[in-house]
């Protein structure tokens, strides 16, 4: 008796002995790379960084016995800068996850940085399909959503009700590029015709001439491959115009709940999008929304979720994995099976890319709104081997080799 | 894709709207140029202060003073916001710009491009870079008028007048009108114009309030079509340089005319050749230069 | 320069990563010969380029692109970047120095912004993603450049030799010629100098400095973007010159190290940075226009009067007795 204890105890100092040198400068240390001033503040921004301190907090604060810190930046949606944080947080202040990383040419700067020096790096709120195909590395998880998913889930109804002729406005870097493309095949795929495009500069706010371009062009379907503060920019000039009220149809390709809020129900009604997540789907979904709400003073929008959940599963997988080192954390998380507020079920493959449903989404009426939140209603569940680009397609190298 | 005479006029129109922001820009650039010699770098800024004037005046200068109801509307606003500018803009010329007469007038590109740089960083604290809407354009200019060959917005098409009527006003009061006799005689020559007992210092501050208040009326006129953000101005202000490298320092015409002109010839060129949009300005300034070094319508 | 004060700044420059880290001060050389390349113009021939943005970012891109997909040695790699600065700079000089002053100001600034916009449609820039990626590769095929601190020792050996560069050419007797320019244009035209072919001449060595600078940049962070051809880059330049001091050896090091320091230790607040900024040009505009070392020098001199000159306050004072930071009335 008395042995077996003593041999526990040296059991017991032994392992935390281990747990305490496997754990990187005594802490562990996650980033919040976002945008905080730009387009894409509304939907990541702040909220990303009170979300990823709300996993922290449920998390306990510690994990395998040490803390866990926090810090956080704006890069201004400028890869460069966003690359020269990612390059100091990981080599000066030993930051172990990096997550948001909202814009994708960022999004691919910093995973291809971070990946090379073993950090990883969980893309919570960028769309771009090339960080799961050419651009994939090991350490580089896509997280929510991804421009393939979008254009399947928000093209197909609409060409299968009869938008045949497409015209495309897109946002002039990566993400626009991906989005137009993965539509533009789904538009051809169906089909469907795209008879011309134009691309605007990131950010823009004077989308007049590129509407009447697209006006002139004589498409049924006007497809704004563009986000945030440019998607709600172009809408409301639209309208301006008289575009989009007749025969013509403008379609957002990219669409979060912040932007449906912004533009106005009135302006936004009946609009269809693919989205990952919306707070009003459960009673767990709603429950954490109203923490979120009392810090944000918004509800969250579905990256927001996402970094909530990408950190939690963070830290589970750390704990599992007794480590904070990259490779064994990335390949506990490939092991996991995800279950939190944000997915269900969810899996992650080698490409990085993390399965899980997508949902086909409507703006209500200002007559279904029910209070000032209420703005979407689910009207299709997209299962996740259908939502995105099936394995075998992937470009990335690290697929092929196995 | 063909381009079709349709796309092209609807392009030149609204790159006449465009334009007559460049016009009032550049004729203010120019107006104080002409006096203090000075490229007033800042102008930019003002530009964007003018609309967040606006912005702040609708819908928060009431909260701020407990009076929720108190809103200043768009047409105060096109009142209240370049007077406020205006004496923002006496009071660096009477405490800062002042400083540097006598001086090389690079020195005055340098204050001003600071004071742009404190403005636009100030802002860029408080408000999105991408932009936050106007929401107080007047119901009465809502809707489309019927040109024919386009629909054009009825704000868009209120904006494009009230600058070409404020465009020429100026020209009229500098060119025709006694005051604007004094204030050219004042770029000339100085001193015989302080010897009639005109007060030059004077003059110079409030032609520097004027030009700035003019920026500022642009800045409210445009609030209502871009999104108003801090970066308004520094986007539209090298633009507006090479309108009046192009034109020409000399002549307030000059900068009004070569204003509209590159605007309508920068909308054409978005259907024409898209990627050299944004560049034709400019390839245009370097040809000039080629040509006439002095600009189109410069004295050298 | 002072041998003392070259044997500090190789000391310093040498300890420098032990104490710092090494990526942070690697931006501060790139910067710093930047400044001194502009300084070249500005500070000793007196000309206000506005359009330096396009040197330093034109040949980021062009040396990331031939490092990354024409496969080009590191080495030859920053030659090439400093070749395009130096060829953009004579086509930006030959058009510019027709006109003097304000209008010169402009037109740099006009067509760097020419450059601006090819960058941003360019498909080998990659417009708004930026030229991502760049390798560092092996210096002369043998020293591993991912390393930091080789990679360190190269950016400083770069720095050395355009500094020593600098400081050779404004000591030369062609460097002579460009002060009498800045202090007196037509007197210098007067005694026969080919004026605007001096300035010309300056323009290019400073362009290509600028884009040496700036091809080591895009080496160091692996990245080219629309950042290093922005005009706001350009208006960095000035007053890192300006405030560091106007035509002394030391003074745009002194501004560079300042202005990147603020950058990157207030970063935290956010765009007050860009306040302060704009408060340092005010003040320095209006206050001193001589800068940090033309101050300490002008009170160096004024305290000790004719001494020679003592190595903290900067190589020799008399050559750098009359800079233009007075301003020319």
């Amino acid at each position: 008796m008395k042995n077996s204890t003593l041999a526990l105890a040296v059991a017991a100092a032994l392992s935390a002995g281990t747990a305490q040198a496997q754990i990187s400068g005594d802490v562990v240390k996650i980033g919040v790379l976002t945008d905080m001033s730009g387009v894409y503040a509304a939907l990541s921004g702040q909220g990303s960084v009170i979300a990823a301190q709300m996993a922290i907090e449920d998390f306990g604060g510690k994990v395998l016995g040490k803390p866990i810190q926090l810090v956080s930046a704006d890069h201004q949606n400028k890869a460069d800068i966003g690359s020269a944080t990612a390059r100091e947080w990981i080599d000066q202040q030993g930051v172990d996850m990096i997550t948001d990383l909202v814009t994708s040419s960022v999004g691919i700067a910093v995973q291809r940085l971070a990946s090379a020096k073993g950090v990883i790096t969980m893309n919570t709120s960028a769309g771009s399909t090339a960080l799961t195909n050419a651009e994939c590395t090991e350490l580089g998880i896509h997280y929510a959503y991804d421009t393939y998913a979008l254009a399947v889930g928000t093209a197909n109804p609409i060409i299968q009700s009869g938008g045949k002729k497409w015209f495309f406005i897109t946002a002039d870097y990566t993400f626009g590029h991906s989005l137009e493309s993965n539509a533009a095949d789904v538009v051809k795929a169906n089909g469907g015709q795209v008879v011309g495009g134009v691309r605007h500069p990131f950010p823009n706010n004077d989308f007049s001439s590129y509407l009447l371009q697209a006006q002139g062009s004589g498409a049924d379907v006007i497809g704004l491959a563009n986000a945030g503060q440019d998607f709600t920019n172009a809408v409301k000039q639209a309208g301006e115009f008289g575009i989009g009220r007749g025969k013509q149809q403008l379609v957002g390709l990219l669409v979060f709940s912040s932007d449906v809020k912004s533009l106005g129900l009135k302006a936004a009604e009946g609009l269809q999008f693919t989205d990952s997540w919306y707070w009003d789907m459960n009673d767990e979904t709603r429950a954490f929304a109203q923490r979120f709400f009392e810090r944000a003073k918004a509800m969250p929008t579905s990256p927001q979720a996402a970094v909530y959940s990408s950190v939690t599963q963070y830290l589970k997988a750390v704990e599992a994995a007794g480590t904070d080192n990259g490779k064994a954390v990335r390949a506990k998380l490939g092991e996991m099976v995800m279950n939190d507020v944000y997915h269900k079920n969810a899996k992650l493959r080698p490409d990085g890319r993390v399965m899980h449903d997508m949902y086909l989404m409507k703006v209500k009426s200002p007559q279904e709104s029910k209070s000032e939140w209420d703005l979407l209603k689910i009207v299709d569940t997209i299962p996740a081997e259908k939502a995105f680009l099936p394995l075998e397609k992937s470009q990335c190298p690290l697929v092929k080799k196995q | 894709m063909a381009i079709s005479a349709n796309a092209i006029l609807t392009q030149a129109m609204l790159g006449l709207n465009n334009g007559a922001f460049y016009a009032m820009l550049s004729l203010g650039l120019a107006v104080i140029f002409g006096l203090l010699n000075i490229v007033n770098f800042a102008h930019g800024a003002f530009y964007m202060l003018g609309a967040f004037v606006a912005l702040i005046g609708l819908t928060q200068l009431g909260p701020w003073l407990g009076m929720p109801d108190l809103q200043i509307n768009f047409w105060w606003a096109l009142l209240i916001a370049p007077l406020v500018v205006g004496l923002l803009g006496i009071l660096i010329e009477r405490t800062l710009l002042r400083r540097l007469y006598g001086l090389d007038h690079l020195y005055g590109l340098l204050l001003t491009f600071g004071v742009a740089l404190v403005l636009q960083g100030f802002f860029t604290n408080f408000y999105n870079t991408a932009g936050t809407p106007y929401p107080g354009k007047p119901e009465i200019l809502d809707g489309v008028v019927n040109l024919g060959f386009m629909y054009f917005p009825k704000y868009r098409l209120f904006a494009l007048v009230v600058s070409l009527l404020v465009c020429f006003a100026t020209w009229y009061l500098i060119e025709r009108t006694k005051l604007g006799a004094i204030l050219r005689a004042g770029t000339e020559k100085p001193k015989l114009v302080e010897a009639f007992g005109v007060n030059v210092p004077l003059l110079i501050t409030l032609t520097y309030g004027f030009g700035v208040a003019l920026a500022a009326f642009a800045g409210v006129l445009a609030a209502p079509i871009y999104a108003v953000s801090p970066l308004m101005g520094a986007d539209l202000i090298i633009v507006v340089f090479a309108v009046v490298v192009i034109g020409g320092m000399g002549s307030i015409m000059g900068a009004i005319v070569t204003g509209l002109a590159l605007g309508m010839i920068e909308g054409v060129t978005k259907v024409v050749y898209p990627p050299a949009a944004s560049t034709v300005v400019f390839l245009i300034m370097a040809l000039v230069l080629l040509v006439r070094p002095a600009g189109l319508f410069g004295k050298e | 320069m002072n041998r003392w004060l070259w044997i500090v700044l190789i000391a310093l420059g040498l300890a420098a990563p032990y104490v710092l880290y090494p990526v942070f001060v690697m931006k501060l050389l790139c910067f710093a010969l930047f400044a001194c390349a502009f300084n070249l113009l500005l500070g000793y021939t007196g000309l206000l380029s506005f359009g330096h943005a396009a040197f330093f970012g034109g040949a980021a891109y062009v040396c990331g692109h031939a490092l990354k997909v024409w496969g080009l040695p590191t080495e030859l790699g920053i030659l090439l970047g400093a070749a395009v600065g130096g060829l953009l700079g004579l086509v930006f000089g030959s058009l510019a120095i027709r006109r003097q002053g304000i209008y010169f100001a402009m037109i740099t600034l006009a067509l760097a912004q020419i450059v601006y916009f090819v960058a941003l449609k360019s498909p080998f820039t990659g417009g708004e993603d930026g030229l991502q990626g760049i390798p560092r590769g092996k210096l002369f095929g043998v020293i591993d450049l991912e390393d930091s601190l080789n990679m360190y020792y190269f950016v400083l050996a770069i720095f050395l030799a355009g500094f020593w560069l600098i400081d050779r050419i404004v000591d030369s007797p062609f460097g002579q010629v460009l002060k009498a320019i800045r202090e007196n244009e037509p007197r210098a035209l007067s005694l026969g100098y080919d004026v605007s072919r001096f300035k010309l001449a300056a323009f290019v060595m400073s362009a290509t400095l600028s884009g040496l600078a700036g091809a080591t940049k895009a080496v160091v962070f692996q990245f080219a973007s629309l950042t290093d051809v922005h005009w706001a880059t350009s208006g960095e330049v000035i007053l890192m010159t300006l405030l560091g001091g106007l035509g002394t050896i030391l003074g745009p090091m002194v501004g560079a190290f300042t202005v990147v320091s603020l950058h990157s230790k207030l970063s935290a607040i956010g765009s007050w940075v860009t306040v302060i900024i704009g408060i340092t040009f005010i003040v320095c505009v209006l206050l001193f226009r001589r800068g940090f070392v033309g101050e300490l020098q002008h009170l160096l001199r004024g305290q000790f009067g004719a001494e020679p000159g003592k190595p903290q306050a900067g190589g020799k004072p008399v050559a750098v007795a009359q800079p233009g930071s007075g301003g020319k009335h």
